[in-house]
C-alpha cells in the first residue's frame, strides 16, 4: 500500500468532479426543487383562498336568501292585508247598495201609494159629484158650484 | 506490493495477485492505472446521469431520472442544512459528489471478485484491482482535498490570525500554548487521516473477505458470499454516507468562529 502519484491523479479527478457538480449539476436540480416547493406553496395558498372565498360567498348567499325570505313574507302580508281590505270594501259597497235599493223600493212604494190615493180621491170626488148630481139635478150648476166642489175635493185630499 | 509473492501460487498468491494494482512507473511516480481508470469512469458515469437529469430538470412533474437525482440532492441538502448553518455554494455539491462517487466506487466491490480481473486478463492486463476505494491513494486524495478545503475555509472565515489564535489558545488558554498547538495540530491532521483510512480499511477488509470466500470450494461459496454481499450493500452505503457527513461536519467546524 504505497502512496504515490496516483494520489495526485485522484485529487485532480476529484476536483474536476466537484467543480462540474458545483457548476452544472447542483444548481439546476436544487432550483427545480425550490421552484416546485414554491409552486406547491402557492397552490396550497390558492386553495386556501378559494375555500375562504367560497365560505364568504356562502355567507353572502345566506344573507340574500334571508332577505328574500323576509321580503316575500312582507309581500304576502301586504297582499293579505290588501285582500282583507278589498273584502271589507266590497262588503261596505254591498251594504250601501242594498240600502240604496231598499230606499229606492220604499220610495217607489210610497209613490205608488200616493198615486193610488190620488186616484181613489179622484174617484171618490167624482162619485160624490155624480151622487150629488143625481140628487140635486138641476139645482146644481157645475160652473156656479165649482168652487164648492173644489173645496170639498181638497178636504178629501187632505184627509 | 510484494511482487514476488504471487509467483508462489496457492491461497496467498491468489490474494496478493488480486490486491496488486495495475501500475506503471517507478517509485513515487508509480501510477495505479486501474484506480485512475475505474474512479474516472465512475465519476464520468455519475456526471453523465446527473447532468442529464439536471439539464432536463423541471419544476413540473419530474421523470424517473430526475426524481432519483432530486431524491439524492434533497437527501444531501438535508444533511448539509442539518449541520452547516452558513451559506456556501461549495459544500452541498461537494457532499453530493463525495456521496455518489464513493458509493459507486464502493459498489465495484459487489461485482464478483474474479469477473473483471478475468476479463482484464483476456485483454492482456496482468493485474486489475477494480475497487478504487481499496487504494489508499483514492481515499486519501479525497480526504486530503477535504483537508485543504478545511484549512482554506478556516483561514478565509477567521483570517490567518484568527485561525492561528484558535490553534494556539484553545482549548486551554494562552498559558498552555505549546500544548494547545500540539493538540490542535494533531486534531486537524487526524481528520484527513481518519477519513481516508476509515473508508480504505472498510473496503479493503470487505474485498479481502470476498477473496477469502472465493477460495472456498465452489459449492460452498454462496453460503458465505451471499450474506456478506447483502451486508456489504449496507457497508458501502454507510461508508459513503459517513465520508459525506464527516466532510460536512469538518467544513462547518472550519466555518464556525469561536
Amino acid at each position: 500500500m504505497s502512496i504515490n502519484a496516483t494520489l495526485i491523479g485522484q485529487m485532480i479527478t476529484f476536483m474536476l468532479l466537484v467543480w462540474f457538480t458545483m457548476k452544472y449539476i447542483w444548481p439546476p436540480l436544487i432550483d427545480a426543487l425550490e421552484e416546485r416547493k414554491k409552486k406547491i406553496a402557492e397552490g396550497l395558498a390558492a386553495a386556501e383562498r378559494g375555500q375562504s372565498d367560497m365560505r364568504l360567498a356562502e355567507k353572502r348567499a345566506q344573507g340574500v336568501i334571508k332577505e328574500a325570505k323576509s321580503q316575500a313574507a312582507d309581500i304576502v302580508g301586504m297582499a293579505q292585508k290588501r285582500a282583507s281590505e278589498i273584502v271589507e270594501d266590497s262588503k261596505g259597497d254591498a251594504r250601501t247598495e242594498g240600502d240604496r235599493l231598499v230606499a229606492a223600493a220604499q220610495a217607489e212604494i210610497e209613490h205608488e201609494v200616493q198615486q193610488v190615493r190620488d186616484g181613489l180621491r179622484q174617484e171618490v170626488s167624482e162619485l160624490a159629484l155624480a151622487a150629488a148630481e143625481q140628487i140635486l139635478q138641476k139645482e146644481v150648476d157645475r160652473q156656479v158650484h165649482a168652487e164648492v166642489i173644489k173645496s170639498v175635493s181638497d178636504r178629501l185630499g187632505k184627509s | 506490493m510484494a511482487t514476488e509473492a504471487h509467483d508462489t501460487g496457492g491461497a496467498s498468491g491468489y490474494i496478493v495477485h488480486h490486491l496488486t494494482p495495475l501500475s506503471t512507473g517507478e517509485g513515487f511516480w508509480t501510477v495505479h492505472l486501474d484506480t485512475l481508470f475505474f474512479s474516472g469512469f465512475l465519476g464520468a458515469f455519475f456526471l453523465f446521469w446527473f447532468h442529464l437529469a439536471a439539464s432536463r430538470a423541471t419544476s413540473g412533474v419530474p421523470g424517473g431520472l430526475q426524481n432519483f437525482a432530486e431524491m439524492l440532492v434533497e437527501f444531501v441538502d438535508t444533511q448539509v442544512k442539518d449541520s452547516f448553518h452558513g451559506k456556501s455554494a461549495l459544500i452541498a455539491p461537494l457532499a453530493l459528489t463525495i456521496f455518489v462517487w464513493v458509493f459507486l466506487m464502493n459498489f465495484m466491490d459487489l461485482f464478483p471478485v474474479d469477473l473483471l480481473p478475468w476479463l482484464g486478463s483476456m485483454m492482456g492486463l496482468e493485474y486489475l484491482r477494480v475497487v478504487p476505494t481499496t487504494d489508499l491513494n483514492a481515499t486519501f486524495a479525497m480526504s486530503i482535498s477535504v483537508f485543504i478545503l478545511i484549512i482554506f475555509y478556516s483561514i478565509k472565515i477567521k483570517g490567518v490570525i484568527g485561525f492561528g489564535k484558535e490553534l494556539a489558545f484553545q482549548p486551554f488558554g494562552p498559558w498552555l500554548l505549546p500544548f494547545n498547538l500540539l493538540l490542535k495540530v494533531v486534531e486537524e491532521i487526524a481528520k484527513p487521516i481518519s477519513l481516508g483510512l476509515r473508508l480504505f480499511g472498510n473496503l479493503y477488509a470487505g474485498e479481502l473477505i470476498f477473496m477469502l470466500i472465493a477460495l472456498l470450494p465452489w459449492w460452498g461459496q454462496w453460503l458465505l458470499s451471499f450474506p456478506w454481499a447483502l451486508f456489504h450493500i449496507l457497508i458501502i452505503t454507510l461508508q459513503a454516507f459517513i465520508f459525506m457527513v464527516l466532510t460536512i461536519v469538518y467544513l462547518s467546524m472550519a466555518h464556525e468562529d469561536h
